[in-house]
C-alpha cells in the first residue's frame, strides 16, 4: 500500500509537485494500480534470467569521428532562458 | 590514548583522449566558447539516442590491461538518476554491476574497478564573487557534457595521505604515458575524490567513511586527507560518531563543510540502459587496446635499476617522470658503455632538475632546456675522471642551462680545471701545513679534525679547483701517516 | 476523373507517377479535409507540401516510391522546424531542429508531412483522451474513443483525412486504435524501425508502424520506413530479412489470396474473460473465414501472457520515468513561472504545470518500481516475466506461424467511461502487451463490426516475419471485404458499412 509519505518520498524522487489535494488521490491510485499489478508475485521466478532488451546481441559502437555540432544559435533557440551564450538556470544555493 | 590508523580509497575520473564525445559525434575542444560543441543528442533532446564512441571504450580497455585488471566481455550501460542542470538527460550514463574493468593494481594499490560514463556539463555561478554562494542565476555551458571519463576506483588500501598523494602521481604518470587522457588536473581532465575512515591501529573492520569531493592538485589533496583525518579523529575522540556524508575541502581556509544537498535523499535507481541493449566487446578493440600498451613507469623502473643498475630511488624518479627518464636514456646513449649511469641519474635527477624548476605540479622536461643529452654525459665524465671537481662541474652546469654549450671550452674559459695530481698540488698543500703548525701537531696524534682547515686552506689557495680527497692523501703522504 | 482521397496509398503514388494527379492536388484535398476535421485529429498541419520537409531539400520526384503522397504523422516524431510536443504542455510549441530517422526515411521515399496528428501525452493512453491538445473522437462515432495513444493517427486515417498515418506502438498503440477505428495497424519487429528522433516513452518497447487503408499500403509504408540499421539509434536492427535470415530482399507488397499451409494459432489464455461477445463473434467469424482459405487453426497456449500487462505496467512506466527525466524545462520546452524559486522550483513546478495527470501517474508508479527496496520486487521481477512471455511465443512459434487474437477486447468505448479508472484503461491494451514484451510483430486489420463498430483482427508472428504476416493479414483482408472508406463521410453514419457487403474491395484498394 502506498501511503502518503511513500508518495511524497517519490515525488521528490520524480521531481513533481504534488500539491496538497493532489497527494492522496494519487496515493489512491498507486496503490490500486499496484494491487492489480501484485499477480506478478503469484510466478514462481527462481532463477529466471531478466530480459532488459529482447534485441540479439550486436555491436553498435560508433567510429570516434566528428560531426558537425549545432550552432551556437541553433543550440540556444528553444530554451525558455538563455544568455548569449548559455542556458540560464536558478543558481543551486540561491 | 587510543592511536588511530587512516583507511583511505580513491575515485579517479579521468576524461579519456578521444576527439569525440563518448554518445555523440560532437568535437571534445578544451577553453572553446561556451555551447559551441553541442548537438541534440548531448542536449538530451527529446527522441535522441546514444551511441558509443569505440574509441572511448579501447582507452578504458587499455587502463584495464595496464593495471593488469579483468577485462569484461560485455559492454553494459546502466542510468544513474538524479537531477541537476549539468546532466541535460535527468540520469547519466555509467555503468554500474557489470564495469569494464574488474580489479587490477597499480603499485602499492589495488584497484576494485574502472568503468567507463560520460561527464556532466558546467555550471557556471554568475554574481561578483564567481562561488556558488550569493548569486541568483548560473549558466550551463554542455561542451564538456557527454565527454567520456573512465572512473578508476582503489581499494582502501591507502594508509596515509602522503601515500595518497605519491600514488596518484604514479597514476598520474602511468595514464600520461599510457595516452588515454591529458591527465591535466588544472583543466579536469583528471579528478580525485577520497574516501576516507579511522580505524584503531591493529583493528582490521572499516569506519564510518566520509567522501572528500574534487580535490584538484596534488597539494590540496595531502592536505584535504590530512584536515579530514584530524577531524575524524577529534570527532572521534570527543564521544561521538563520524556521519557517512560527502564533503568539501577549502584549500584557502583548510576548513572542510559538508556539501549536503536540500534535494533530499540519493536513490540514483539505476536500471539497464534500455538505449544501448548489451554488447560482446568487439575482439578487434580488445586486440588493439592490449597491443597498444608502451613500457610503463613501474616496469621502466625495473629495467632502469636491473639493466642500468640504478638505486631503486633513482630508477622510480627518473621512470615515473616520462621526461626525465627518456633525457636519462638519451644521455646515457651519448655517454657511451663507459658512462657512470648512477652519476648521470644523479645530476639529472638532482642538479638538473632543481635548476629547470617549473613550478608545482608541472614537471620540466630537461629536453626543452639548452642543456644537450651529449653535454651532460660529457660533464659527468669530467667530473669522473676528476678533471674539474663536483663543485665546478655544478659551475659548468649553470652555464650549460643559461647559454648551452659543451663543458670542455666552459671548463677553459671559466678556469676550472682541476688541479691535476701530485706534482701540481703537493706544493700547495706543503704551503698549507708550513701555515697551520697546530693543525699539523694535531694531525700527527692522528687527531683528523685540523684536515679541514688544510682543506680550505688550499681551496682557497686554488679557488676551488683542487680535489679534497687528492688533499687529504697528500697530508697523509707529505706527513707519513 | 478519380476522387484522389478514393485513392490508396499504392494506387495514389501509381497516380503520381503516371501524371493522372499532381502533388499539390492530392495535397490540397486532405489538406482541406484535415483543416475541416471535426474528430481533432490533428495537432498541427502543413501550409503545403513544402512546409514540412525536414532535413530535405525540396519535393519529392514522382520517380520516388511514394512520388508525393503526404502523409499524417504522429506528434511525437521530431521534424525539423515543425512543432512537435508529443501532445504535452511541457513541450508545446517544441521546434526541433532535427528530423526522426523514420520520417526522414520515408520523406527520402518521396512522401510529403500533411500533418502531426494527436496522440495520448508521451504516448501514455488507450484513449487519446490524455492529450494536451484535447481528446480525438472516433469518425465511426463521435461519442467514442478512437483508442490510443495513436488516436489521431488512426482517426485521420479512418475519416479519410489522411492516405495513411504513421504511429508508434509501445503496448498496442497503433494496432489497438487501428482496432477501434477500423483501419490497418502495423507494429514491426523491435528494431526493424529507427527510434531516432521519435520521442520515447519506453525505450525497450517502442516502435514506429505505419496506419493505413489495407495492409498493401501498410507493406509499401513499412518497406520505407525500416532498411539498413541507423548508425544514430544502438537499438536498430533495419530490415534483417523474412525471419530474420539476413537476406537484403526488401519486404514485397503482398498479393496472396490464400491461406494454404499456413498454422494459425489460437491462445485459448487470452481469450477469457473480458473479450466482448460481439468481438468474440467477429473474431471467430475470421478464424472461420481463414479456414476457408486453407488455414490451419490449433489452439496453443502462452501461459504467462496473462502477466504480460503487470510486467509491462511496471517496465514501461519505470523506462518512462527515466525518460521523461529530461524534461526539466532548461534547454527546451516550457518552465513555469517558478518566481524567487530556486533549482528544486524549476524542475518540480515546471513538471507539474507541464504534465498531464496520465503521465504523473505514470512517472510516479516508476520511479516507485526502480527506486530503493522495490527494484527487485518490481522492476527485476518485470524483467523476468518479459522472459518468460519471449519463451513463450518462442515455444509456441516452434508449431505455428502465426497468432491470431482480437486486437482489442472490446469496441470502441464512450469518451470518459474510463478516464477516472486507470486499471479499466489499461485492460484495454491485454492483448497487444505479450507481443510487445516479446518484440514480435503484429497487425491488426478490421475484421466486421459489433453494434456498429469495427472491431480489430491481431496477427502476430515470429521476430521479422513480416512479410509471413502482411501475406496472411492480405488474403484475410481480401476475404473479409471490410469497407475501409466508411467513415469518411460523417453524414453517411458509420452504421451504413456492414462487414461483407464491399465485395468489390471498396474505392481503397
Amino acid at each position: 500500500m502506498i501511503d502518503r509519505d511513500t508518495v511524497l518520498h517519490v515525488a521528490t524522487l520524480s521531481r513533481l509537485e504534488l500539491r496538497d489535494d493532489e497527494i492522496e488521490p494519487m496515493a489512491r491510485e498507486l496503490s490500486a494500480v499496484l494491487d492489480h499489478l501484485e499477480t506478478i508475485g503469484e510466478l514462481d521466478l527462481e532463477g529466471v534470467e531478466p530480459t532488459a532488451h529482447v534485441l540479439a546481441e550486436r555491436s553498435p559502437l560508433r567510429a570516434d569521428e566528428p560531426s558537425p555540432s549545432l550552432p551556437r544559435e541553433v543550440a540556444l533557440d528553444q530554451a525558455p532562458d538563455a544568455s548569449d551564450d548559455g542556458f540560464r538556470v536558478p543558481s543551486p544555493q540561491a | 590514548m587510543t592511536a588511530f590508523e587512516p583507511v583511505i580509497g580513491l575515485e579517479i575520473h579521468v576524461q579519456l583522449a578521444t576527439r569525440t564525445k563518448m554518445f555523440c559525434g560532437c568535437e571534445l575542444v578544451f577553453g572553446d566558447p561556451p555551447n559551441t560543441h553541442t548537438c541534440p543528442v548531448c542536449l538530451g533532446m527529446p527522441g535522441t539516442l546514444p551511441v558509443v564512441n569505440a574509441e572511448a571504450i579501447r582507452l578504458g580497455l587499455m587502463i584495464g590491461e595496464a593495471f593488469g585488471g579483468e577485462l569484461a566481455e560485455r559492454l553494459v550501460f546502466h542510468r544513474k538518476s538524479y537531477f541537476y542542470p549539468d546532466l541535460p538527460k535527468g540520469y547519466q550514463i555509467s555503468q554500474f554491476d557489470e564495469p569494464l574493468v574488474s580489479g587490477g593494481r597499480l603499485g602499492d594499490v589495488g584497484l576494485e574497478r574502472v568503468h567507463v560514463e560520460e561527464d556532466a556539463a558546467k555550471l557556471t555561478h554568475a554574481g561578483a564573487s564567481g562561488r556558488i554562494g550569493g548569486s541568483t542565476s548560473s549558466v550551463v555551458d554542455y561542451n564538456r557534457g557527454g565527454t567520456p571519463l573512465a572512473e578508476i576506483v582503489t581499494l582502501p588500501e591507502i594508509r596515509s595521505a602522503e601515500q595518497a598523494s605519491s600514488w596518484l602521481r604514479l597514476l598520474r604518470e602511468t595514464l600520461r604515458q599510457l595516452g588515454v587522457s591529458d591527465v591535466n588536473m588544472e583543466e579536469g581532465s583528471l579528478r580525485c575524490d577520497a574516501n576516507i575512515s579511522i580505524r584503531p591501529v591493529g583493528d582490521t573492520t572499516l569506519g564510518t567513511k566520509t567522501e572528500l569531493k574534487n580535490m584538484n592538485s596534488f597539494r590540496f589533496i595531502e592536505q584535504g586527507i590530512n584536515a579530514e583525518v584530524a577531524r575524524q579523529i577529534r570527532v572521534v575522540e570527543s564521544g561521538e560518531r563520524v556521519q557517512q556524508e560527502t564533503l568539501h575541502f577549502d584549500p584557502r581556509t583548510g576548513s572542510i563543510t559538508s556539501l549536503r544537498s536540500k534535494e533530499g535523499s540519493h536513490d540514483y535507481r539505476y536500471f539497464p540502459e534500455p538505449d544501448l541493449p548489451p554488447v560482446q566487446v568487439p575482439a578487434e578493440l580488445l586486440e588493439s587496446a592490449r597491443a597498444s600498451i608502451p613500457e610503463l613507469p613501474l616496469q621502466r623502473a625495473e629495467r632502469f635499476r636491473t639493466e642500468l643498475g640504478l638505486h631503486e630511488e633513482s630508477a622510480r624518479l627518473l621512470a615515473f617522470r616520462r621526461a626525465l627518464g627518456d633525457y636519462f636514456e638519451a644521455t646515457v646513449a651519448a655517454g657511451g658503455p663507459e658512462a657512470d649511469r648512477q652519476q648521470i641519474a644523479n645530476w639529472i635527477g638532482n642538479d638538473l632538475v632543481r635548476r629547470l624548476d617549473a613550478g608545482e605540479d608541472t614537471d620540466p622536461d630537461p629536453a626543452e632546456s639548452k642543456v644537450e643529452p651529449a653535454s651532460l654525459a660529457e660533464l659527468v665524465a669530467l667530473v669522473g675522471a676528476k678533471t674539474i671537481n663536483r663543485k665546478a662541474g655544478e659551475k659548468v652546469l649553470d652555464v650549460l642551462v643559461a647559454e648551452g654549450g659543451t663543458p670542455g671550452p666552459i671548463v677553459e674559459r671559466e678556469g676550472l680545471a682541476a688541479i691535476g695530481g701530485g706534482d701540481e698540488l703537493r706544493p700547495v698543500v706543503q704551503a698549507a701545513l708550513d701555515a697551520n703548525p697546530d693543525a699539523v701537531e694535531k694531525l700527527k696524534t692522528g687527531n683528523m679534525k685540523p684536515i679541514g682547515a688544510i682543506v680550505g686552506h688550499v681551496m682557497r689557495e686554488t679557488k676551488g679547483r683542487a680535489d679534497g680527497g687528492e688533499v687529504t692523501r697528500l697530508t697523509r703522504e707529505i706527513l707519513g701517516l | 476523373m478519380t476522387d484522389p482521397i478514393s485513392l490508396s496509398v499504392v494506387d495514389a503514388a501509381a497516380a503520381l507517377r503516371r501524371g493522372e494527379l499532381s502533388q499539390d492536388e492530392l495535397f490540397t484535398a486532405y489538406r482541406d479535409r484535415a483543416a475541416a476535421d471535426d474528430t481533432n485529429s490533428f495537432t498541427w498541419l502543413a501550409d503545403d507540401a513544402t512546409t514540412a520537409l525536414g532535413a530535405r531539400e525540396g519535393l519529392p520526384g514522382t520517380d520516388t516510391p511514394l512520388a508525393g503522397v503526404p502523409l499524417a504523422v504522429k506528434d511525437l516524431f521530431c521534424i525539423t522546424g515543425v512543432p512537435t510536443a508529443s501532445a504535452s504542455n511541457l513541450l508545446r510549441g517544441y521546434l526541433p531542429p532535427y528530423t526522426a530517422t523514420a520520417i526522414d526515411r520515408l520523406q527520402e521515399a518521396g512522401a510529403t508531412v500533411l500533418g502531426k496528428t494527436n496522440q495520448d501525452e508521451f504516448a501514455m493512453g488507450s484513449s487519446n483522451e490524455n492529450s494536451a491538445f484535447g481528446p480525438v473522437l472516433n469518425p465511426w462515432d463521435r461519442t467514442r474513443v478512437p483508442g490510443g495513444s495513436s488516436g489521431g493517427s488512426a482517426a485521420a486515417v479512418a475519416a479519410g483525412l489522411a492516405p495513411a498515418a504513421i504511429g508508434t506502438d509501445t503496448g498496442g498503440s497503433v494496432r489497438q486504435p487501428a482496432a477501434l477505428c477500423g483501419v490497418v495497424g502495423l507494429k514491426p519487429t523491435y528494431g526493424s524501425v529507427s527510434r531516432y528522433g521519435m520521442i520515447a516513452f519506453a525505450s525497450s518497447l517502442d516502435q514506429a508502424g505505419p496506419i493505413t487503408r489495407n495492409v498493401a499500403d501498410a507493406a509499401l509504408l513499412f518497406r520505407q520506413m525500416t532498411g539498413p540499421a541507423d548508425r544514430n539509434d544502438a537499438t536498430s536492427i533495419g530490415w534483417a530479412g523474412d525471419g530474420g535470415s539476413g537476406s537484403a530482399s526488401a519486404i514485397d507488397l503482398p498479393t496472396a489470396v490464400r491461406l494454404d499451409g499456413v498454422r494459425i494459432g489460437v491462445p485459448t489464455d487470452l481469450l477469457g474473460e473480458g473479450i466482448e461477445p460481439g468481438v468474440r463473434a467477429s473474431f471467430d467469424a475470421a478464424l472461420k473465414l481463414a479456414e476457408s482459405l486453407g488455414a490451419e487453426i490449433v489452439e496453443v497456449t502462452l501461459p504467462h501472457a496473462r502477466h504480460a500487462l503487470s510486467a509491462y505496467y511496471l517496465l514501461a512506466p519505470a523506462e518512462a520515468s527515466s525518460n521523461l527525466a529530461r524534461f526539466d524545462g532548461v534547454r527546451y520546452g516550457n518552465r513555469a513561472d517558478i518566481g524567487d524559486g530556486g533549482l528544486v522550483e524549476l524542475y518540480t513546478k515546471t513538471r507539474h504545470d507541464g504534465f498531464g495527470p496520465e503521465v504523473k501517474r505514470r512517472i510516479m508508479l516508476g520511479t516507485y518500481a526502480l527506486s530503493s527496496g522495490f527494484y527487485d520486487a518490481y522492476y527485476r521481477r518485470a524483467q523476468q516475466v518479459r522472459t518468460k512471455i519471449v519463451e513463450d511465443f518462442r515455444a509456441v512459434h516452434q508449431d505455428v506461424h502465426l497468432i491470431a487474437t482480437p486486437t482489442s477486447p472490446t469496441v470502441a468505448w464512450g469518451l470518459g467511461e474510463r478516464t477516472d479508472d486507470p486499471i479499466a484503461m489499461y485492460q484495454a491494451d491485454v492483448t497487444t502487451l505479450p507481443q510487445s514484451l516479446a518484440g514480435v510483430p503484429a497487425i491488426s486489420i478490421p475484421c466486421g463490426l459489433s453494434d456498429g463498430l469495427p472491431v480489430g483482427l491481431q496477427l502476430s508472428g515470429p521476430a521479422f516475419a513480416e512479410q509471413s504476416l502482411l501475406d496472411a493479414a492480405h488474403a484475410l483482408e481480401g476475404a473479409l471485404g471490410f469497407d475501409g472508406t466508411a467513415a469518411f463521410d460523417p453524414a453517411r453514419g458509420a452504421g451504413a458499412a456492414t462487414p461483407g457487403s464491399a465485395t468489390t474491395g471498396g474505392a481503397s484498394r
